[in-house]
This record gives structure tokens, C-alpha cells and sequence, in this order.
């Protein structure tokens, strides 16, 4: 028997101009082409900083001396700190680094101008909300510089002799919250948001999507059933589903990574029901508005990239440019990552996440609110 | 027959999808109980005229009502009498014949549900299809599962839109003896078909081309008013004589017909004259009834010019 393997460049030029046509037909997976290749190298580009400056720091100034405020202005100046609040107590301090506001707080002991020029190598305290080590490791270097820079000016003449070897004070770091500094820490309760965020907004694109695509739409449409029927009847499902997967990355957690759980996980279950449905409205609406299974899974990663990288889940969210901020506030993962790590790591009440779950909920009322919308009760 | 109300009235009816009027201004009345055959080309406006009448589609112009209620306002009191069945089997491939059969009637609200499942499976002959998935069904089981699903909830009116397209003959016959039990019933069923020999078993017709009603009534009447004069021509070699033939005058349509050809044409006179010469051994003519199709294609090419 004779085989034909010639090859044929007409065949082969017209499947090329065949899958050409198709894809300008295509437009969503198109536009993803584009699209995620240009969101991808904006992100990483720009966006991502593995080296986050400027974190959000308070101050405890016990002293109030000449000596303190220079080592303050070095530390600023070192571009790693942005002081961002003066306060009063250690409560103080504690309270904002637990409610995730501030990454430092840095205390100047009384008398530190004193000891300093007495040479007596004073304490300055630095602690740090640790539940992201990447966010604090270079700040706390930059930190050992800035104590050394600030006095050199100041000890000069006769105090030259004051510098010592080892520095002219002494740092002393406490890295809250995770003090091993285990990234698993950070990682696995975050890994919780994510999975869920990818797997749900997938599944519910794909539910209406699938009607569609397979003709059931018409079937279903030609029934008595009220949209928020259809809707809310694909999301319920999920949800359960959402809530196994959420069980399962907790045990995982505590057994296979020995995350210490120091919050409630009752809690945790009660405020991730918003979360689970937020994602869920946004598979339902990007489900009303894809042609088909494909477009639907291409819309859901333009989704997921943003919602990993400018959540603060892979890198520190307060190391990112504004803009980006400002594009990561308004993804749920944000909210919830806080939400996650503060009441697991930090043992967060309701009372100290609520500020986080509002811009959840927004989400969740917009998301659901358009796909409502979208959903059409005719073919048209 | 009936004085009873129309079940479908509507005048004027309109749809346009971008720069395209798919259904242009038609009117329809179907009376209950009828069976009523709705034919035409592929891409003629039927399966968009069907899905305006039961609310699947908005209309863009046009009013007039089905079972009584607003085609454009009332769709929602419309869908729960209606039984629809699509073009192409719109149930769940993915659930069993009873799994489909009990969602639909949730659906609707049908009263002691399971009841129904039960003597819909046992009406249509699926008892044996029960638990299996409906994507497994072979052509013409799909298309009785489909038919059971739009009857379940005893609607009063059927929409079926090409509902024997790809079945066999005899699961054909099986459908339409189906049709006219339930016709007898006093169910209304409208139903687009491709098939001559299903028209030919409805009651009344309507013929659309382009989005516009071309012929409606019963079989004979849409025959008679095309006045069609039909010659059939018997003898060897008739595949030469084909393209001969198209270019006399008065021929409108040459159609080979088993070992005859059927020559058609609207000028009795003209068309006689043209082919007397063919009536010479070893060739026959005689004259014959037109039949449907050829009615058909001959509304078809007047609406095109």
C-alpha cells in the first residue's frame, strides 16, 4: 500500500490561513494573546518588587533628642522606611502592627541621646510584622547602615572617640508574628485565597458558558426559571466546594507545614463565605459574557494573574508602586490574604478583620450584580 | 372548525439582527388543535419566528398573542403552556433519560412529578432507556426524549423546530402518529420540517422564504395557488436532454425523478409548446400533478428575483 507523506505546502498554507481566520473570528482569545503577555510584563515589570521600599512605619520616641531624630531621618532617608505615624505607647504599637497598618515599629528608649554620647551603645528596638519575611529581611539591613551613617556625623571632634567598632547603638529586632521567619507561614494560609480564587472563578465561567455552548441554554430558558434561580443554583454548589477545598488546605496546613492556627477557625469559616462568593460572582458574570468554554478559562486567568501577583500574595503588597496598590485593593484576594494571615498568624478577632471584609463585600455585590445584569433571559 | 380563539395571532411579527431582517413583518393565525407545518429554506426566518412566539426572542416589531397572552409582554405566562423543542437536542447529554426528564418537570412545577416521568417513559416507549445517559441515545431516541421533556408538563401549545431532522423513517412515522394523538387531544402544534411527505401531514401550511410568507394553507390550496403545470418526461439518455430543456421557454424547473425527468413551469401554454417536440418516441410526456416540492422551489426562486 502506497502512503502519501509528501508534503504539501498548499495544505500547509491553508491550514495556516485557516487558523489565522479563526483567531481573528476569536476575538476574546485575541485579545488574551495580547493581553496577557502585556499584563504579565506590566506586572512583573513594574509592578513586583522583591525589594519593597517605603514600608509603612511608626515611631516610639521615648527621647525626642537630636540624636534620635537623626537616626529617624537616616532611616528614612535609607528609602526603606516611611514613617508614617508618631505614637505614644507600646500598645499603640502593638495594635497597629497586629491590625497589619504598619510593617515597623521602631522605639527609641529613654535617655538614648544620653547613653548614645556617654557611648553606652543604647537599644533601639525594631519590630516587624514578620508574617511576610521577604517584606522585612532588606529593611533590616538597611536599618544596621542607617544607625551607622546617622552618628557619623554627629560624633566627630571630640566624640570621634564614641565610635565604636560595633556600632554606636545597638539593634535589637523582633520579628513578629513569625519569628523564624518560615516563609510556609506566610505562604500557606495565603495559598488558601488562591487556590480558591482560581478554582471557583474557573468552575462557575464554565457553568453558564457550558449551557450555552452545548445548546441547554435554550432548553433552559424556554422553562418558567427566573434568572436569580439559574444563578444563584449554579453558585450554591460551588460553595460547598469551596468550603471543602478550604478544609482541606487547613489540615494540610497544620499537619504538613505546622502553621501555628492562633486565631479562630470558626471564624476564619464564617468570613470566607463573602470571599468564596465574590469569586464566584466574578466566574458567573465573566460566564455571561464569554462565547464559549475557552473564552470563559482565558477570562478567569485575567483574573487570577492580578489577583497572585498584586495581592500581596507572592510579593510584599506594600513594596508595590501605588498604582498597583490601588489595582490590588480593589481585588478581593487582597482583603482576604489580610483576613487569612491576621486571624490565623496574628489571632485576629472579628472587630480587627472587619475593615478588610467591607471592600469583600463591595466586591461581592458588584461582581453578582453584574452578572445578574448580563444574564439574559432570551437568546437575543 | 374551530370557534374557538386562535391559539398563535400575530401580525406584523419582526426580528432584525444587526443589519439583517431575518423575520419580516409576518403574520400567522393557528387555531387550536391544528396542526400546523411551517416550511421554507435554510436560514428563512422559521427557527427565529418559533423562538419570538415563545418568548426565547423579542421581537422587534409586530404584536398579537399566543394562547392568548402578549408575545412581547407576557413571554413569562407564555413559557409554562408552551413545549418547545430546538433544532438540536438541548437536553443533558450528561444525565440519565430520567435525571432529564425529572428536572424539566421541576422545572415546570408538574404535579405528582413522578407520576408523570412515568407515564411520559411508558407513553414514548423509553422504559428501557430509563437510566441511561441521555448523550448515548441514538438519533431518533434523542429526538423522542427531547418530545417527551416538551410534553411533560401537558402544554397546550408544541413548537418543534425540525424535530425529525437526521431520524428514520419509521421513528418519523412513530413521531408524527405521536403529533396527531396529541392533536386529537386539542394540543396546537406548529412544526418547521424539511421533509415533503411531513407537510403533507399537517393539517394547514405556511411557506416562508427571507423572512416573508410566501404561500400558507392546506396542501392542495398552497398547490393550486402556484398554479404549476408539471410534465414528466420517460425515455433513454434523458441526462442530455437536461440542460436542453432549462434553457426553453415557459421551463422554470428540470428535476431528474428516478429514470423521468419532471418539467415544471407557470405557463401552461408556453411550457406545452416548448416541449411538444419531446413527445416523440423514444421519448414520453404526459402531464402530472405538480407536487409540493416543486411548489416549493418554485416559490423559493420567485422570492430570490
Amino acid at each position: 500500500m502506497a502512503r502519501i507523506v509528501t508534503f504539501s505546502l498548499i495544505r500547509f498554507a491553508a491550514m495556516v490561513s485557516k487558523e489565522f481566520t479563526q483567531m481573528r473570528r476569536d476575538r476574546v482569545t485575541f485579545g488574551m494573546m495580547v493581553g496577557i503577555p502585556l499584563l504579565q510584563l506590566i506586572l512583573f515589570g513594574y509592578a513586583i518588587n522583591s525589594d519593597p521600599k517605603n514600608l509603612p512605619t511608626a515611631i516610639l520616641d521615648n527621647d525626642r533628642s537630636v540624636f534620635s531624630r537623626d537616626m529617624a531621618m537616616a532611616m528614612q532617608n535609607s528609602s526603606y522606611f516611611k514613617f508614617t505615624q508618631a505614637i505614644g505607647t507600646e500598645a499603640e504599637a502593638d495594635e497597629l502592627l497586629r491590625l497589619g497598618r504598619i510593617q515597623f515599629v521602631v522605639t527609641f528608649p529613654v535617655n538614648f541621646g544620653r547613653d548614645l554620647a556617654r557611648g553606652d551603645r543604647p537599644v533601639v528596638l525594631l519590630e516587624a510584622d514578620a508574617t511576610d519575611p521577604s517584606a522585612t529581611s532588606n529593611a533590616v539591613s538597611a536599618i544596621r547602615q542607617a544607625a551607622t551613617d546617622a552618628f557619623t556625623r554627629d560624633l566627630t571632634g571630640p566624640l570621634i572617640a564614641l565610635r565604636p567598632a560595633n556600632g554606636p547603638v545597638e539593634l535589637r529586632l523582633h520579628a513578629r508574628y513569625n519569628p523564624e521567619a518560615v516563609t510556609q507561614y506566610n505562604i500557606v494560609p495565603g495559598l488558601m485565597g488562591v487556590v480558591l480564587t482560581m478554582t471557583l472563578v474557573i468552575i462557575t465561567s464554565l457553568a453558564i458558558t457550558r449551557e450555552r455552548e452545548r445548546g441547554t441554554m435554550e432548553n433552559l430558558l424556554i422553562t418558567p426559571v427566573r434568572p436569580v434561580e439559574v444563578l444563584l443554583g449554579k453558585m450554591l454548589p460551588y460553595i460547598v466546594v469551596g468550603y471543602i477545598q478550604m478544609g482541606l488546605i487547613i489540615i494540610a496546613a497544620m499537619t504538613l507545614f505546622k502553621v501555628p492556627v492562633i486565631g479562630s477557625l470558626p471564624l476564619l469559616f464564617l468570613v470566607s463565605f463573602p470571599f468564596i462568593a465574590a469569586n464566584l460572582g466574578v466566574g458567573i458574570t465573566f460566564s455571561t459574557i464569554a462565547q464559549n468554554q475557552l473564552q470563559a478559562v482565558q477570562m478567569s486567568f485575567f483574573f487570577f494573574l492580578p489577583s497572585i501577583l498584586l495581592s500581596g500574595f507572592m510579593f510584599p503588597f506594600q513594596g508595590m508602586p501605588e498604582w498597583a496598590q490601588w489595582i490590588g485593593s480593589v481585588l478581593p484576594l487582597t482583603h482576604y490574604l489580610r483576613v487569612v494571615r491576621g486571624i490565623v498568624l496574628k489571632g485576629n478577632t472579628f472587630v480587627d478583620i472587619a475593615p478588610h471584609m467591607w471592600p469583600i463585600g463591595l466586591f461581592l455585590f458588584a461582581s453578582l450584580g453584574l452578572g445578574i445584569k448580563r444574564y439574559r433571559q432570551t437568546l437575543d | 372548525m374551530n370557534p374557538s380563539p386562535p391559539v398563535i395571532d400575530v401580525t406584523g411579527l419582526t426580528k432584525v439582527f444587526g443589519h439583517k431582517t431575518v423575520v419580516d413583518h409576518l403574520d400567522m393565525q393557528v387555531g387550536r388543535g391544528e396542526i400546523y407545518g411551517f416550511l421554507g429554506p435554510n436560514g428563512s426566518g422559521k427557527t427565529t419566528f418559533i423562538r419570538m412566539l415563545c418568548g426565547l426572542l423579542r421581537p422587534d416589531d409586530g404584536q398579537g398573542t399566543c394562547l392568548g397572552f402578549d408575545v412581547r409582554t407576557q413571554a413569562e405566562l407564555i413559557k409554562p403552556h408552551v413545549g418547545y423543542m430546538s433544532q438540536k437536542f438541548s437536553l443533558y447529554d450528561d444525565m440519565t433519560v430520567r435525571e432529564n426528564l425529572d428536572f424539566i418537570s421541576r422545572m415546570y412545577g408538574v404535579a405528582n412529578r413522578s407520576a408523570a416521568i412515568d407515564r411520559t417513559i411508558g407513553r414514548m416507549n423509553l422504559g428501557r432507556f430509563r437510566d441511561q445517559l441521555a448523550g448515548t441515545l441514538s438519533g431518533g431516541w434523542k429526538q423522542r426524549l427531547a418530545l417527551s421533556a416538551c410534553m411533560i408538563h401537558e402544554p397546550q401549545l408544541l413548537l418543534l423546530d425540525e424535530p425529525t431532522a437526521g431520524v428514520d423513517p419509521m421513528a418519523r412515522r412513530d413521531f408524527w402518529d405521536e403529533v396527531h394523538k396529541l392533536a386529537g387531544e386539542g394540543i396546537t402544534a406548529l412544526i418547521s420540517t424539511h421533509y415533503m411527505d411531513e407537510a403533507e401531514r399537517c393539517h394547514r401550511l405556511a411557506y416562508i422564504a427571507y423572512g416573508h410568507l410566501l404561500a400558507t394553507g392546506t396542501v392542495a390550496q398552497v398547490v393550486a395557488a402556484e398554479g404549476l403545470v408539471t410534465y414528466e418526461i420517460a425515455g433513454p439518455q434523458l441526462y442530455g436532454l437536461i440542460d436542453r430543456l432549462r434553457g426553453l421557454p415557459g421551463v422554470e424547473q428540470v428535476v431528474a425523478f428516478g429514470i423521468t425527468l419532471h418539467v415544471s413551469g407557470r405557463e401552461a401554454d408556453v411550457l406545452a409548446h416548448s416541449l411538444a417536440p419531446y413527445a416523440a418516441p423514444p421519448l414520453t410526456l404526459r402531464q402530472i400533478p405538480s407536487n409540493l416540492e416543486e411548489v416549493f422551489i418554485s416559490l423559493m426562486r420567485k422570492a430570490v428575483t
